[in-house]
């Protein structure tokens, strides 16, 4: 064991970062189009996830559904799936979940009890030797309820509604403004329930040694989650490790832990043998979390010349009873455009479905693509180009802070779009059909809060010269391996082949998580730091201050000298611990990604079936640190917003609130043949007040265009405007007449 | 799922048993039986009898229960002679289903809806007289033709429908004898007992599928779906339509995702035929296909829907021609 030298940086964003740190450094290995390092294991099917690679002796456990909607579970017949072949264990507890933990919540959800609050919740695990006998034995489950009274709301109409104040907030006067306003709109559109439906359905594999609990889980925020598992279990969460190396897909749906886990660990505690708990995908559609629906009200007027006068946004969305997560529809609808005379409105309806959660770009996801129909239509009313009106309505900064955007490069995303899409083909709505096909080009804007969330790394660099990189984030598709090796890479004058990536284990140093588009930023500035402090250590060795220090190809360059790190290393090695924290620039400045979406879409006037024929996008989002990782998110986060434009609703059975298109085959995310053509292009950018690297969120901005273009679309292609999403079929020939 | 007996036939006859439940691609009964909607106690994999042949006879063409669906829409004989079968199959499902699934198991799969599937929702289908949650529920994917008091579900397959309007004829056999039943009359309306999807007795077993010599003409499969590929039919249409100086000479139609069964109306069909193509007479035609049609709600607007798409396909498939 060769000697170890520790050294230590920590940054927190009070102020703004001018040092661009990245743009001195010399590997050029950040922002290439780099493979990922973890492609060939997931192609060749040796990246294990958490259902896969079982420890000796691993026994399995089906959770058993709730039959009905509300109640107290006053019996079980246990004694019954006791005898049924291969059962080990009936697991009744009070600390199974009632629903997941919400995002960094950092403690139990609301756990069992004996109260069911909404049909399909767990209320017990078999376990069993093997899965199918959990499974045969967990659907000849048969429970006794109590009910006690209270009606099981399932519907949003029938649904008491709550006005949290810090929710509401209001500038001058909008009723006055829409009176005196040249154009105005007001008008109601709705967005439905939604289901995450990562491909990796949540599954906990969970085993106990010498105390201590140890669970491979397929989840998002490995230092939250520990200690979820552990309040909800009661114990210590020095107790607790969990693993997730490989995730497939979350969407925020895996941000907190879920009954998975939990049971999965009270089980193996009992049993004495590790424990497996794989959802099933129904179970994942009716137990894990869901997208609100929303009903949303949006008023806007403006002058002669186009100039918002006035923004209104009020929102109707859903929870379980308690929940205190409510979709924050209306997040960036107070600095995205002008509007001197503003309302914003948020309430929350309790119903008895599936616990509603953070589902990719919260938020912004649904109210984005509403608040972006609303301005399309107020363009036409104003007979102004659609591109032309929002270029009038950027502010110079935040209209309801008076802060300024820490960078918004909107108005340039805007015209790049429209050059890059071709917009000066659109035509007047309504006029452009080919046979049946009606014709039409819409665009939106982009836009998704930027966060920072505390995130630690530790990055080593060992006598030989190589490196490793070590934290507890996660890597969900989105990309982590690959640009943590790239920026450890690129600040100690690697090449990436010599740095090693190890994520996914609660015991190495705690990481933001994936989660909120912030993952990147904040794991990869602690990866920064990690390699800056080591990076001084060098410069220390060399003589030279920190900014004169070259580090290329495994050497270090300072003034005349040159050496190789094996040589300044000289058998030991330096093991760097970064730190990131969120500060003041959270609130002193207004930090967003930007981007400009745009589709075309065939309408059939026959069948009203929409097809979307090809998409592009521009987004400005501070530093790309891969290009083609970020690239694919957007991929990714475009085919999520043709989804939730054409395809995708939970349809609960307004009856007792049974999930009914609990399956892929029903719950219709878009299929290969419904995604055209995408292009994306990133702007140069930079934001120095969002992170030592100038790097902000990807992954969710792509998704909160999308909707809004392809609406608006359909708009130009029908001469209609459709207000409730999805534009499925029936609602298009109803509208339309017959050909 | 339930524990099951599993043995593997070398020969049809061994499948012709009462007692055995049939299993070929699996692609529908393997998911019924790990959800328990089916709970066979014993199986019988056929996928090794044979009988995995497409072959000409006389005009016509023979097709073995166990060829894949994958093979018969690639079939050269079927693209050319009868392109509705190849076109009705290659909308269905996905690449990998259609794979594994075969002629005899497409035609076997399950009459289905979503409380179907859901073992703790009431359905006749699944346990007779206990009653239908499915009406008055989520509807969207529901009958319009023919369903009942008892049950609302749709046969969701697309070879079928393609098979009832080519005329084909199913070749069954039991330990009574071999017997043929027409495509159109193959599966079965609901009635009062909704179990039952199709004619088929205990202990039968398909052996193949006949289609007639090849109708010709123009031959188009619409379906309308929810997304572009891999999702059941809300409606479907199967056109065979010939024209001779202007007049429709022979017209074939049935359709899919509106009934227990691929839907076929002779009437509309006589309507048509010996006519020369114009809007009216369409409509009437659509009139003829949805006399006593009745939504559930959610699926109102597939009368309004599959009447547009049957006037638009007879539009085009006689566009130009007139």
């Amino acid at each position: 064991m060769s000697d170890t030298v520790q050294v230590e940086r920590q940054q927190k964003m009070d102020s703004r970062e001018d040092t661009d740190f990245f743009g001195g450094t010399a590997q050029g290995v950040l922002s290439t189009a780099m493979d990922r390092p973890d492609g060939p294991q997931k192609v060749t099917g040796t990246a294990t996830y958490a259902d896969e690679d079982h420890p000796p002796g691993t026994v399995f456990g089906w959770l058993v559904r709730a039959t009905v909607t509300r109640g107290f579970v006053t019996g079980l017949n246990t004694d019954e799936l006791r005898a049924m072949p291969g059962v080990l264990l009936v697991l009744r507890d009070d600390r199974l979940l009632r629903n997941p933990a919400q995002g960094q919540a950092g403690r139990a959800p609301v756990q069992f009890k004996g109260e069911v609050a909404y049909k399909g919740q767990p209320i017990a695990l078999v376990v069993a030797e093997s899965f199918e006998q959990a499974r045969h034995a967990g659907l000849a489950a048969k429970a006794d309820y109590l009910d006690r009274g209270g009606k099981a709301v399932i519907c949003p109409e029938d649904a008491e509604f709550e006005t949290p104040k810090a929710k509401q907030s209001s500038m001058g006067d909008l009723d006055a403004a829409m009176t005196a306003a040249a154009h105005r709109l007001d008008g109601e559109w709705t967005t439905p329930s939604m289901s995450h439906v990562a491909m990796e359905p949540h599954s906990a594999v969970a085993w106990w040694e010498d105390g201590k609990l140890t669970v491979r889980a397929s989840q998002q925020m490995l230092k939250h989650n520990v200690k979820e598992l552990a309040d909800s279990l009661g114990i210590s969460p020095a107790m607790v490790r969990i693993l997730a190396p490989f995730v497939g897909g979350g969407f925020g749906s895996k941000l907190g832990i879920s009954h998975e886990s939990v049971a999965a660990a009270i089980a193996a505690r009992k049993l004495g043998r590790p424990v497996a708990v794989p959802l099933h995908r129904r179970q994942v559609c009716e137990t894990t979390t869901r997208r609100s629906e929303s009903r949303q009200r949006v008023r806007l007027c403006c002058d002669r010349d186009g100039v918002l006068t006035g923004v209104g946004h009020e929102v109707w969305v859903s929870n379980l009873p308690g929940e205190t997560f409510s979709e924050p529809v209306t997040q960036s609808t107070p600095f995205t455009y002008r509007g001197e005379n503003r309302e914003i409105a948020h309430h929350v309806g309790r119903l008895n479905i599936t616990c509603a959660g953070s589902m990719r770009a919260p938020g912004e996801a649904i109210g984005v693509p509403v608040t972006e129909a609303a301005i399309d239509e107020l363009a036409e009313m104003a007979g102004i180009d659609p591109i032309e009106f929002r270029l009038r309505n950027i502010p110079e900064e935040d209209p309801s802070k008076e802060i300024p955007y820490s960078s918004n490069r909107l108005a340039d995303c805007l015209r790049r779009g429209a050059e890059l899409f071709g917009w000066s083909e659109r035509k007047p709505a309504g006029t452009r059909r080919e046979g049946e096909w009606l014709i039409g080009m819409g665009m939106a804007t982009a836009v998704r809060v930027n966060m920072l969330q505390e995130s630690e790394a530790r990055v080593v660099l060992l006598p030989d010269g190589s490196a490793r990189v070590e934290t507890d984030m996660t890597d969900i598709g989105t990309g982590s391996y690959s640009i943590l090796t790239q920026i450890a890479a690129e600040a100690l004058g690697l090449p990436a082949d010599r740095v090693t990536t190890v994520l996914g284990d609660s015991d190495l140093p705690p990481a933001a998580g994936s989660g909120g588009s912030f993952g990147a930023a904040s794991s990869g500035s602690s990866v920064t730091l990690a390699a800056q402090a080591v990076r001084e250590e060098l410069a220390k060795r060399m003589g030279a201050d920190p900014g004169e220090l070259t580090l290329k190809d495994g050497h270090a360059i300072a003034g005349n000298t040159r050496r190789s790190l094996p040589d300044l290393l000289g058998g030991e090695a330096i093991e760097g611990k970064g730190t990131i924290k969120p500060g003041s620039n959270a609130r002193s400045v207004r930090q967003a990604s930007w981007g400009a979406q745009f589709a075309e879409v065939a309408v059939s006037a026959v069948t009203g079936e929409v097809q979307v024929r090809r998409m592009a996008a521009v987004f400005a989002a501070g530093r790309v640190l891969n290009p083609k990782t970020a690239r694919s998110q957007c991929i990714g986060g475009m085919v999520f917003g043709i989804g939730s434009a054409l395809t995708e609703e939970s349809h609960y059975d307004r009856r007792d609130g049974s999930f009914v298109n609990r399956d892929l085959a029903e719950y219709k995310i878009p299929a290969n043949l419904d995604v055209p053509k995408i292009e994306i292009e990133f702007l140069e950018d930079r934001d120095a007040w969002a992170n030592p690297m100038q790097a902000k969120g990807i992954g969710e901005v792509a998704v909160c265009g999308t909707a809004g273009a392809i609406l608006n679309a359909i708009a130009n292609a029908t001469g209609v405007r459709f207000r409730h999403l999805p534009v499925t079929l029936d609602k298009v020939i109803a509208a339309l007449p017959r050909p | 799922m339930r524990p099951f007996d599993f043995q593997r036939a070398s020969g049809a006859a061994e499948a012709m048993d009462p007692g055995l439940r049939v299993i070929a691609g699996g692609t529908n009964l393997l998911d019924l039986m790990k959800h328990e909607v089916e709970t066979p106690a014993r199986l019988i994999d056929v996928n090794h009898v044979g009988l995995d042949e497409v072959r000409r006879e006389g005009e016509g063409l023979r097709i073995g229960a166990l060829v894949r669906n994958s093979d018969l829409a690639a079939h050269e004989a079927v693209r050319r002679d009868w392109p509705l079968l190849s076109r009705a199959i290659l909308a269905g499902a996905s690449g990998q289903i259609r794979n594994r699934a075969t002629t005899g198991g497409n035609l076997m799969q399950r009459t289905r809806c979503p409380y179907f599937y859901d073992i703790h929702a009431r359905c006749n289908k699944r346990e007779p007289g206990q009653g239908c949650d499915a009406i008055g529920g989520f509807t969207r994917s529901h009958a319009i033709l023919g369903a009942s008091e008892a049950c609302i579900a749709t046969y969701p397959g697309d070879m079928a429908v393609a098979l009832t309007a080519l005329d084909a004829v199913v070749e069954v056999e039991g330990q009574g004898g071999a017997r043929e039943i027409p495509a159109a009359g193959f599966h079965r309306l609901p009635g009062d007992d909704p179990s039952r999807d199709n004619d088929l007795r205990p202990g039968e077993f398909i052996t193949g599928v006949r289609l007639p010599a090849p109708l010709g003409g123009r031959q188009v499969y619409r379906k309308v779906r929810d997304r572009r590929s891999y999702a059941f039919a809300l409606v479907s249409v199967a056109l065979a339509v010939t024209m001779e100086g202007g007049r429709m000479t022979r017209v074939r139609l049935a359709f899919g995702g509106v009934a227990h069964k691929p839907w076929r109306v002779p009437e509309a069909e006589a309507l048509l035929e010996g006519h020369a193509p114009h809007a009216a007479l369409f409509d009437r035609a659509a009139d003829a296909v949805l006399e006593g049609a009745r939504g559930q709600g959610d699926n109102d607007f597939k009368i309004e829907l599959l009447r547009r798409t049957l006037v638009a396909t007879l539009t085009d498939a006689t566009g130009d021609a007139a």
